[in-house]
């Protein structure tokens, strides 16, 4: 009845470095219109598997728009999408979520309501392909419930794990949404703004564990990120977005020192850099 | 309700056409108002039959009781349900707006059940006859021999006047532009200095209003039971699904279709009358989920 | 706002939920002993109202599988419920089943009914989802009201005894003190398995869909799917309350299909709380109780009705358990 076409994944693959023909995610001619206006238009964009390719731009520039076509929350009006040698144009998003895909949001979407660990445990059961079992006691799940428990450890979480995710601090609640993401293991993680609205320490947490997850595991991550230092600091290359369509993509140097870039987008940010 | 046939099967089949135009602009106007409150207040308000059901009834206190012309019952017994819908909403779906959808979906539910039996109270359970006014009184030969009451006309004209009327409020009144306005997006119409209480309140008591007129107009073509709130809520809500939640051409389209499915269904198909509208539901919702004319389309 | 069902405290250190979980296994020790003895403690009259209490708690308690715990609201309960009514009343009458097999028989109806109308219904947003189910319940009234040859109209199944129970136990079930065991124990089971489907992954899952559907499809899973199965197995319960109910009565009719009828679940779980699994039995007790007591004075119990539920959803949305537990917490 409830069918399962992922496989528990234990390799671990090295870092390697990108080859061209090394591509997870493959977009083009990507584009998504709403009436007469055209949130996202005209994108190609070849992800290297392994890479962190940042996007940044300014608000309204199309980057959640984006990824809600990636993600399968929006269908696009134009263009495909290629994810590990499948076209995933149009699929819902539980099923591309299955394939290997999963995303954050900008704004919290965890379960308010249950506590952090169950937050977890209810992607890991999902991963798992347990979710329709009804005659076990959730609770004393032992796998899941240590799988859900090392995650939250290494998002330094242990310590909330009993408490209702309702009434943890703004920055806990975006470590938790990381922590929902990663539970399905997937492949191709999307990050929508990650740090915001996070302390200096908590964003550590964040850059480190991507950093640890990349030598790790078999990672690809896309991040949309206003904090600069973040950017430079993860990216291996950036996409500049500006009115839904792609402006630049390069690797930081080449994304720093383009002048359209400079002029228009990283004039304020290289302030912020300096100070 | 229906005319007696002259015409043979023409005349039959101009006989059920009528009936269907007769009821679905009825119809019309008691889901359209189901639908206005929807678009600007994202409530579906379960009591809107009883609200239909109440005007009925006070329509035959009004002119059997207090022997109240039926122009001035028409003009007053919706205002008092417009009045009592006021309060309703200052009083009780205040609390309930800004919460979770399921809490206002329960409110107008226990609304239901208060007014319903209300109702049954004050009038009882037995089955009240309004008669059309003496102007309206009798049936009038039309083309192909049919005679059709006249009153059944006079329904057809006024549901043709609130279909006007009502596009005009939506699309060419300031009135119409604020309830599109909060519709899309009532924390923007806030911003813009919109008195969004008083649309909110306004928006309520409009739909309980075409509702109650609904009743009225009703009443002198229908029997005034307790079972006739519940009978049109569904005719409402089947209408709505058809056509479209908050949409006012799928909310016309919607009462065309349940008329046509009335009446001709009623002359042709009488066993399984009663089952056609969800039929009909059921294959809109298997095809287009969302209604034939779209998602929260404006108003 | 409703709590989530199986945190009873916000933040739980291991003695305090150990300490309120025992108390809740001696309170249900204690309830359980007592509804045993019931017979031999109370006038007779309170045998029939403890029958239906029992009944119409399990008939709620499915309700809140597809309410407190996916959060869908639904108007057509009694669909389900009339069903499982009508499934036994005709097995009984035409072939004088056993009781167990016109059980049987009602639950898998009653989930086959479920499962066509939820196919319908749960595609769609919370509020399709109630205008729907409120539309299809009354359809299946209205079939039961119109279908005379068949369902016996508006008069209704009646004049069939129920004579024997099955698996070889000889039990006169006629005698309302033996029959309202019978439902104990049948009912006592079924909520065991409601209990333990809860507390599954299956019911942890449910609860997120109803906190968040929306990144429960992005964990991968098919929503609409576990909406559409969690509203099959409400109906089967709900089945098996109502043929439960149709020997009780000694006739079903379309009375028990109607919305009126749906709305008594409704109630039952706002009144006692559809945060909490024991939520809709408390609520169910309050109900039967108030209505007992309300119908010997008025005829307005209806009217009651529709103000205790206005009241309960304007100022007690986590209803009597809801509103006590949290009384609790917030004292400690």
């Amino acid at each position: 009845m409830m069918d399962d076409d992922r496989h528990v994944d234990t390799s671990t693959a090295a870092r390697a470095q990108p080859t061209s023909d090394d591509v997870i995610l493959q977009v083009s001619n990507l584009g998504k219109q709403f009436g007469g206006v055209a949130a996202v238009s005209g994108v190609d964009l070849d992800v290297y598997r392994h890479e962190t390719l940042a996007i940044i731009g300014p608000n309204g520039a199309g980057k959640t728009t984006f990824y809600n076509l990636l993600s399968g929350r929006m269908q696009p009006t134009s263009g495909r999408i290629v994810f590990d040698g499948r076209d995933i144009t149009g699929l819902p998003p539980h099923r591309i979520s299955r394939l290997g895909v999963s995303r954050s949001f900008q704004i919290n979407n965890i379960f308010e309501d249950m506590t952090v660990r169950e937050n977890v445990e209810v992607a890991v059961t999902a991963f798992r392909g347990d979710s329709h079992r009804w005659a076990n006691v959730a609770s004393r799940n032992v796998p899941i419930q240590d799988e859900a428990d090392g995650l939250l450890a290494r998002l330094s979480l242990s310590t909330l794990a009993d408490r209702r995710a309702g009434t943890i601090s703004y920055g806990d609640k975006r470590l938790v949404e990381i922590a929902v993401v990663l539970a399905t293991r997937p492949h191709l993680v999307l990050l929508d703004e990650p740090t915001a609205g996070m302390t200096p320490d908590e964003t550590h947490r964040v850059t480190d564990l991507i950093m640890s997850l990349r030598a790790s595991g078999d990672y690809t991550f896309l991040i949309t990120e206003h904090d600069m230092n973040v950017v430079f600091g993860l990216a291996d290359r950036i996409l500049v977005m500006h009115r839904g369509q792609k402006l630049v993509l390069g690797t930081p140097q080449e994304v720093r020192t383009h002048p359209e870039v400079r002029r228009a987008y990283l004039g304020d940010a290289e302030e912020e850099i300096a100070t | 309700m229906n005319g007696v046939i002259r015409g043979g099967i023409m005349g039959s089949l101009s006989l059920a056409l009528l009936n269907s135009l007769d009821i679905g602009l009825l119809l019309f106007i008691i889901a359209v108002g189901l639908s206005i409150v929807f678009g600007v207040l994202s409530v579906i308000n379960f009591a809107h039959g009883a609200l239909y059901m109440l005007g009925a009834y006070l329509a035959f206190s009004c002119i059997n009781g207090l022997g109240m012309p039926f122009w001035l019952t028409v003009l007053v017994a919706p205002l008092a349900v417009a009045a009592l819908a006021v309060l309703i909403d200052r009083l009780m779906m205040r609390f309930v707006y800004q919460r979770e959808p399921a809490d206002s979906l329960l409110l107008t539910f226990a609304l239901l059940l208060i007014l319903n039996e209300s109702v049954r109270l004050t009038w009882g359970t037995g089955i009240h006859v309004v008669e059309p006014p003496a102007l309206l009184q009798g049936t009038i030969t039309l083309f192909g021999g049919i005679q059709y009451p006249l009153y059944n006309l006079f329904v057809i004209a006024i549901g043709g006047v609130a279909l006007v009327g009502l596009w005009l409020l939506f699309n060419k009144t300031r009135v119409g532009k604020i309830m599109r306005a909060a519709a899309l997006d009532r924390d923007m119409a806030q911003v813009l200095c919109i008195n969004t209480r008083l649309v909110v309140t306004g928006v309520f008591a409009f739909g309980a209003w075409l509702a109650a007129l609904g009743g009225v107009v009703a009443a002198p073509m229908r029997s005034i039971d307790p079972g006739m709130g519940d009978k049109i809520i569904i005719e409402s809500f089947i209408i709505v699904v058809i056509g479209g939640l908050g949409s006012f051409p799928g909310a016309l389209l919607g009462a065309l279709i349940l008329g046509l499915i009335h009446g001709l269904g009623g002359r042709y198909l009488p066993q399984i009358n009663l089952m056609l509208p969800f039929v009909g539901m059921a294959i809109v919702l298997l095809l287009k989920p969302h209604g034939l004319m779209g998602r929260r389309a404006s108003l | 706002m409703s709590t989530d069902n199986q945190t009873m405290t916000v933040s739980s250190r291991p003695s305090r939920k150990s300490s309120l979980r025992r108390i809740t296994v001696l309170v249900l020790t204690v309830m359980l002993v007592l509804l045993i003895a019931l017979p031999w403690l109370v006038p007779y009259f309170y045998i029939f109202i403890a029958t239906e209490i029992l009944i119409l708690g399990l008939f709620a308690a499915s309700f809140n599988l597809i309410f407190g715990y996916t959060g869908m609201l639904s108007f057509g309960h009694a669909a389900f419920f009339g069903m499982g009514s009508y499934v036994v009343a005709m097995l009984l009458q035409s072939f004088q089943w056993p009781l167990l097999a016109c059980l049987l028989a009602a639950v898998m109806v009653a989930a086959l009914l479920a499962w066509v109308i939820g196919f319908f219904c749960v595609r769609l947003n919370e509020v399709y989802f109630a205008m729907l189910t409120l539309a299809f319940g009354m359809m299946v009234f209205a079939v039961a009201h119109q279908w005379r040859s068949v369902t016996n109209g508006s008069d209704g199944i009646a004049g069939f005894s129920v004579t024997s129970f099955g698996l070889g136990l000889e039990l006169t079930l006629g005698n309302p003190s033996v029959y309202y065991h019978v439902v104990l124990v049948l009912v006592v089971l079924a909520v065991a398995l409601l209990y333990l489907i809860c507390r599954s992954s299956f019911g942890l899952t449910l609860r997120a869909i109803r906190q968040n559907p929306e990144r429960v499809a992005f964990c991968g899973l098919n929503v609409r799917r576990y909406r559409l199965a969690a509203f099959t197995v409400a109906g089967a319960f709900a089945g098996l309350a109502g043929g439960l109910m149709a020997p009780f009565l000694r006739i079903a009719s379309p009375e028990l299909l109607h919305w009126s009828m749906s709305a008594e679940p409704v109630l039952m779980t706002i009144l006692g709380g559809s945060g909490y699994f024991l939520g809709p039995f408390v609520g169910a007790g309050v109900f039967v109780l108030l209505e007992t007591w309300v119908t010997s004075m008025t005829q307005a119990w209806m009217l009651v009705l529709g103000i205790i539920l206005a009241l309960m959803v304007m100022f007690f949305r986590r209803g009597l358990l809801g509103t006590i537990l949290h009384w609790l917490q917030e004292r400690k």
